[in-house]
This record gives structure tokens, C-alpha cells and sequence, in this order.
């Protein structure tokens, strides 16, 4: 639930389009002036609900030159934000992706039961609101919390401390590379390895030169696609990151206190950095959707 | 099965050991201790602390602003995906890159950027507000967040089963005398249906649970414009524990039971596909 699913390339798919203005097939298309009428709602809808935030960001950084923009980003509490961002993110990805390459091998060259309540089971943060996500690690690590007081006897801090927002984004960021993972997996299935395996390879071997390959762009996918939240998460961080200016900010955390100190031009400096992150995203993802729907058809 | 075939590959003790561990640490032993925590108080008590006035206000908000999101993301994400799958015009390839563009940013950075929009004197507002329409720390203004957020869902869901509709049976249609309002009504529509309701389902789940785009956009105004998790990051900060684990279990046993009903629809749904 949290994420939508893939688009699905359209070219070479619908191939009736050109076919359509034929007399035969006028009864399956709309009459033209429908037909713009439509097109002309899609496109406004998109111009101020998803291209007007979008350039917002960059104009309303920029509002005071330059100069403010460079500054805002090069402050040192920015660039511990971006640091803090970064660690966390080198962290909880590859965590998640050990995480899913065991969880997809296990599922998809194994038969066992439980197995769809296994798969329900890794999907289940994406339905649990970041927030109540936070207050989760709250209740175990916290002060109050059950491991609280046995963690604060040997001083060592969970929340309101990287260590917590490490965990709450790993959470939160869970189920990406498995959901990517599993299906790819049981798609290209097992001959290949059992081949391997009677060659004489090991079953690290196998995995490495056998398997990796045959996966690597799903597992991209899906690391990209983890990154991502991993960087933006803003609600179950905000929940254990106690604000501590320098110390437990991410960058969207940083992004809400200069916007509560009324700097808005360097809280969407900060902003800024995050749209880069999600166009980035978004081409890689886009770029790697075309590839899959040229392999499909070839 | 093919149990005696798969046996022959190694590793599912240590994966499956590695996966079950992994699964407990991160999310089993967290969610349980949340649950464990929420049975310490009487039950007595714990309705109390989860129906308060502010609290069933909150609910409400969530409810009603999750709800119109998802309305508007079932009309207009319906509206993108028919375009994007029947049409081919100018823009169009523009419009099928960014559509997942809400799922790809940062929450807190959609709630910024649309505050600014429709505050009094952003690109927006300031021809709406004379009109009377608020969007900036206004009810409306969540909504706004909300659609916003749960876009993607709406269309992606609809898209492959537009792609896979066939086509011959609205040419059928269309021979025996059908006119193309008609062939819409009783043939189209009906097929996208599930997948349209799915998508609906998905984008309101995803709506109940929000936060970072709604705490720059809303003001956060107890009984006004306060949603369900912003009361519990309230409650957190007045140290009241027992007060924001009552709303959190009110609102984790919401999201399964819609989480059960999403998955019962999606099974609806691809049987009617087939």
C-alpha cells in the first residue's frame, strides 16, 4: 500500500490508435470534441496539481538570489541535515536489500505453508502510518518504553538518537526491495541454479553468478525505490528524532524547522535538494520500465 | 508440491532463518510491544483516552478529508489513466512520467510546496482566496494534500486493466447499433469498475495514515483542522503515552481492516478480469 504499482508501458501495446480514425472503428472512439474536452482536463489537472508545486519549489528557493540559496545549503546545521539524511540511507538500504534477497530466495525457490502470510506479513508497514510506525520504537526504546530503562542504565540511546531513526526507516522502508524481489524471482525460477548446482558450483557461487544476474534489475528497482523513502521519510522520523538542531535532523525534518522559523526561502533551498532526489527517482524508474516493456515485446 | 525438486537448492535454513528474524526484530516485536503497552490500561480507560472529544473530532477529519481525496483521486486519476491510455496528444508523455511523481517526493516537501500554492499570496491563492476558496489551513487544504499523495494509486490501478480491455467488444458494440455513450455505460464501465473502487481503497488507505504533507498545509487546529496522527504527535509531546497509544491502536485497527477489505477487492477484481 505504499506504493502505487508500476506503470505499464504503453507503446507497442495499444496499436489501434492510427487504425482508429478509420470509418470502422469510429463507434470505439469518442467524438473529438469529448475526446479534447478530456485531454484538456488531464492536462490542466496535471499543470496545477502536479507541474505547479513542482517548479514552486525551485522559484520560491531562488525567491532571494542565489547567494541566500548557496548559503542556506552550506549552513552548517544543512549540511548536518544532509549528512545525517545520507547515513541514515547508506544504513537502512542495504539492510533492507539483505533482508529481501534472503526473504525472496527463501520464498521464491522454496515451497512451504505460511507462505502467503509470510508475503502479507512483509507487506504490512506500508499499511501502518508512519506515525503510529514512530511511536512503536517509541513504546520499546523509549524512556518509558519497555527496553527504556535497561538502555538509559548502560547509556546508551535509541531515541531521539540516530540509532532510532535508523530503525523507524528501516521500517517504514521494509517491504521495497522484497515486494520487488519475490515476484522476479519466482518468474525466472530454478533451473538455472539446479543446473549450476549440478555443474559443481556452491550454493554462494550459484547465488552470485547465477541468480544476482538474473535479478539485478529488479533489485535496482527496488533500491531506488527504497532510497527514496528512505531519504523523504518525514512522519515516524519526526516521531523519534527528538529536533535536535544539528545532531538528529534529517533533511525533511530540517525542511519543517526552517519553515517554523519563517525562513521559507531556505526551507525550500533544503526542498530543493528533495525534488532533485525525486526526479532522479523518477527517471531512473521510468528508464527502467521502458527497458522492461522492450524486453517483453522483443 | 515440488518439494522434492526445490530440496536440492541450498540456503532455505538461512534464509528463511535470516527472513523470520529480521521480520520480528523490525516489525513483528515493535508492533506487538505497541499492542502489549495499549493492554496495560483498563479497557474502561482506554475507551476514554480513545474517544475524547478532540479525538473523535480528529477521527472525523481524517475521515471525511480522507474521503474526498479519495473521490477526487477515483474522478481525476480514472480521467488521467483514459487519456493516457486511449489518446495520443501533445503533453502526453510528460503527463504518463510525472504522474508518479507524488509517490516519488517527499511528503513534507508536497506539504510545503502546496501550502505556499494556495496560501493568500501564492501562484494559487491569490486568485482563490478572493473567490472564497481557502486551501491553505483549511480542511480543504488537507484534501488538497491528500489528492495530491494518493494520484499515483488511482491511476496505476487503473491502467493495466484499460490496457488489457479488449477492444472488440466495444467494436461489437459499436456494430450492433451501440452509440458510444451507450457501449461506455454498459460495456466499459462496468469492467473498470473494480479496479477504479480498488484504487480508490488503496488511495484512501494511504489518506487515513498521512502525515507530512498535512502538518505545513492544515495549521493543525484542535477541533478545526487537526487529522488523527497530528493529535497523537501532540499527545507524545505532552508525554501522554497511554493517550497516544489508545489513538494509535484505534487507528492501526482501522488500517487492517481495510487492508483485509483492499485484498478482498483485489481478489474480485482479477477474477473478473479473467
Amino acid at each position: 500500500m505504499g506504493q502505487p504499482p508500476p506503470a505499464v508501458e504503453e507503446s507497442g501495446v495499444v496499436t489501434n490508435h492510427k487504425s482508429a480514425k478509420q470509418p470502422s472503428q469510429r463507434g470505439t472512439e469518442e467524438p473529438p470534441l469529448v475526446k479534447w474536452l478530456l485531454i484538456l482536463v488531464a492536462l490542466g489537472f496535471c499543470f496545477v496539481f502536479l507541474l505547479l508545486p513542482l517548479a514552486n519549489v525551485f522559484v520560491q528557493a531562488l525567491s532571494k538570489g542565489w547567494a541566500y540559496y548557496a548559503a542556506a545549503l552550506s549552513s552548517p546545521d544543512s549540511l548536518a541535515a544532509i549528512g545525517l539524511t545520507l547515513l541514515v540511507a547508506a544504513i537502512s538500504v542495504p539492510l533492507n536489500v539483505l533482508f529481501g534477497l534472503a526473504a525472496a530466495w527463501a520464498i521464491a525457490k522454496f515451497e512451504f505453508t505460511g507462505k502467503s502470510m509470510l508475503i502479507t506479513l512483509i507487506d504490512l508497514p506500508f499499511s501502518i502510518s508512519p506515525v503510529v510506525a514512530g511511536l512503536m520504537f517509541v513504546v520499546l526504546f523509549g524512556l518509558q518504553g519497555l527496553l527504556g530503562p535497561w538502555l538509559d542504565a548502560r547509556d546508551l540511546k535509541v531515541i531521539f538518537a540516530v540509532p532510532g531513526i535508523v530503525l523507524v526507516t528501516v521500517f517504514v522502508t521494509f517491504p521495497f526491495v522484497a515486494r520487488e524481489l519475490i515476484p522476479v524471482m519466482q518468474a525466472t525460477g530454478s533451473e538455472q541454479e539446479q543446473a549450476a548446482l549440478t555443474l559443481g558450483a556452491n550454493g554462494w557461487q550459484t547465488f552470485w553468478h547465477v541468480t544476482l544476474p538474473s535479478v539485478k534489475w529488479g533489485l535496482l528497482y527496488g533500491i531506488i525505490l527504497c532510497n527514496a523513502r528512505a531519504m523523504g521519510e518525514f512522519g515516524a522520523v519526526s516521531v523519534v528524532s527528538g529536533h535536535i538542531t544539528g545532531k538528529t535532523d534529517t533533511m525533511p525534518l530540517r525542511v519543517e524547522k526552517l519553515y517554523n522559523e519563517y525562513d521559507a526561502p531556505a526551507a525550500f533551498a533544503v526542498a530543493s535538494l528533495l525534488v532533485v532526489l525525486a526526479l532522479l527517482t523518477l527517471a531512473i524508474k521510468i528508464f527502467m520500465e521502458r527497458r522492461q516493456a522492450r524486453k517483453e515485446l522483443s | 508440491m515440488a518439494d522434492k525438486k526445490f530440496n536440492a537448492l541450498p540456503g532455505f535454513g538461512l534464509t528463511m532463518g535470516f527472513t523470520l528474524f529480521y521480520l520480528s526484530a523490525i516489525v513483528l516485536i515493535p508492533l506487538a510491544a505497541l499492542v502489549c503497552r495499549a493492554f496495560g490500561v483498563s479497557w474502561a480507560e482506554f475507551w476514554r483516552l480513545a474517544t475524547t472529544p478532540r479525538a473523535l473530532a480528529a477521527y472525523r477529519l481524517s475521515l471525511e478529508t480522507s474521503l474526498l481525496a479519495a473521490v477526487a483521486n477515483a474522478l481525476f486519476g480514472s480521467l488521467l489513466a483514459w487519456v493516457l491510455v486511449r489518446y495520443r496528444f501533445p503533453g502526453r508523455r510528460l503527463i504518463a512520467a510525472i504522474v508518479d511523481f507524488p509517490f516519488a517526493l517527499p511528503t513534507a516537501v508536497a506539504g510545503l510546496t502546496l501550502a505556499s500554492l494556495f496560501a493568500a499570496d501564492g501562484w494559487l491563492g491569490r486568485f482563490l482566496t478572493p473567490l472564497g476558496i481557502k486551501g491553505a489551513f483549511t480542511p480543504l487544504g488537507v484534501v488538497i494534500a491528500l489528492t495530491f499523495v494518493g494520484l499515483p494509486f488511482a491511476v496505476r490501478t487503473l491502467e493495466p486493466v484499460l490496457l488489457n480491455l479488449e477492444r472488440e467488444v466495444e467494436e461489437v458494440a459499436a456494430t450492433l447499433g451501440a452509440g458510444r455513450l451507450r457501449t461506455f455505460v454498459s460495456i466499459v464501465a462496468p469492467a473498470l469498475f473494480p479496479a477504479v473502487l480498488t484504487g480508490f481503497a488503496l488511495a484512501f488507505a494511504r489518506a487515513i495514515g498521512e502525515y507530512g504533507s498535512i502538518v505545513f498545509i492544515s495549521g493543525n487546529l484542535p477541533f478545526k483542522t487537526e487529522i488523527a496522527p497530528f493529535l497523537i504527535v501532540t499527545r507524545l509531546e505532552e508525554y501522554d503515552y497511554a493517550g497516544a497509544i489508545a489513538l494509535a491502536v484505534v487507528l492501526l485497527v482501522f488500517s487492517f481492516l481495510l487492508l483485509a477489505g483492499i485484498n478482498l477487492l483485489e481478489q474480485w477484481a482479477s477474477r473478473l478480469q479473467r
